[in-house]
């Protein structure tokens, strides 16, 4: 399937990258495995998504948890926790 | 519209007063937030805050949603800048209006617990010691902890 990948914040600066379309592998099916795939690209990604960093992430333009199930098309961010207000 | 996401600053008497023209109304709270000059020690020239644009009006228009079914309200603004403010700028303002004061000072508090933790705005700040992101705060995450806690 394919999505569109968004990052924000520190996250996009140090991946320098604020936006990709992927096609995923079938193996890649949630929130939380596409998160896994992106750090496998090592070097800075590795960093910034490793589990012990905290990132959020959001679907569609809602925040959700590392289990929610992807479907093609999607919009998924990846952001710090906010600091707004 | 009750939620704004812009680069203008806003004018918190005409807002206050906006939310005093229903005439059931009998308590407003609102709070405004603003730019300190010091944050961990250091002296903040200038702050910046990103955001997420599609996602951050949504966010907080179900922020505004969940106020509303949890307390009885007339009606509530919320008004959120982007882009690089200075200190004293304003940031943030939210009003709520009510029958009564309780109910309108807890969605008021409500409101900014959740905006802190669920809206995606991003603040980097520039120092004497040049340019950094804030970090979120865990009290933030406690506070919002509290009124799921109910």
């Amino acid at each position: 399937m394919k999505v569109d990948i968004l990052f924000f914040a520190s996250l996009r600066e140090t991946l320098g990258r604020e936006k990709e379309t992927a096609e995923l592998p079938e193996t890649v099916r949630t929130v939380g495995e596409l998160r896994q795939w992106l750090a496998q690209r090592g070097g800075a990604w590795a960093t910034a998504l490793a589990p012990e960093r905290a990132v959020r992430a959001a679907r569609n333009h809602a925040m959700v948890p590392a289990g929610e199930p992807l479907q093609t098309g999607d919009e998924v961010a990846f952001f710090p926790p906010v600091t707004g207000g | 519209m009750s939620v704004s996401v812009q680069i203008s600053d806003f004018d918190a008497g005409a807002e206050i007063a906006a939310l005093r023209r229903d005439p059931s109304v009998g308590a407003i709270v609102t709070f405004v937030g603003t730019v300190r000059d010091i944050n961990e020690g250091d002296s903040v020239s200038s702050l910046t805050l990103e955001h997420y644009p599609g996602m951050t009006e949504k966010a907080l228009a179900d922020i505004v949603g969940q106020a509303r079914a949890r307390w009885s309200l007339n009606a509530v603004r919320v008004i959120h800048r982007v882009g690089t403010l200075r200190a004293l700028d304003q940031i943030v303002f939210v009003g709520v209006a009510g029958r009564h004061r309780g109910e309108c000072f807890a969605a008021c508090e409500f409101i900014m617990d959740y905006l802190k933790t669920q809206a995606p705005f991003w603040k980097k700040e520039a120092t004497g010691r040049g340019e950094r992101w804030v970090e979120a705060r865990d009290s933030d995450d406690e506070a919002v902890r509290r009124w799921e806690r109910g």
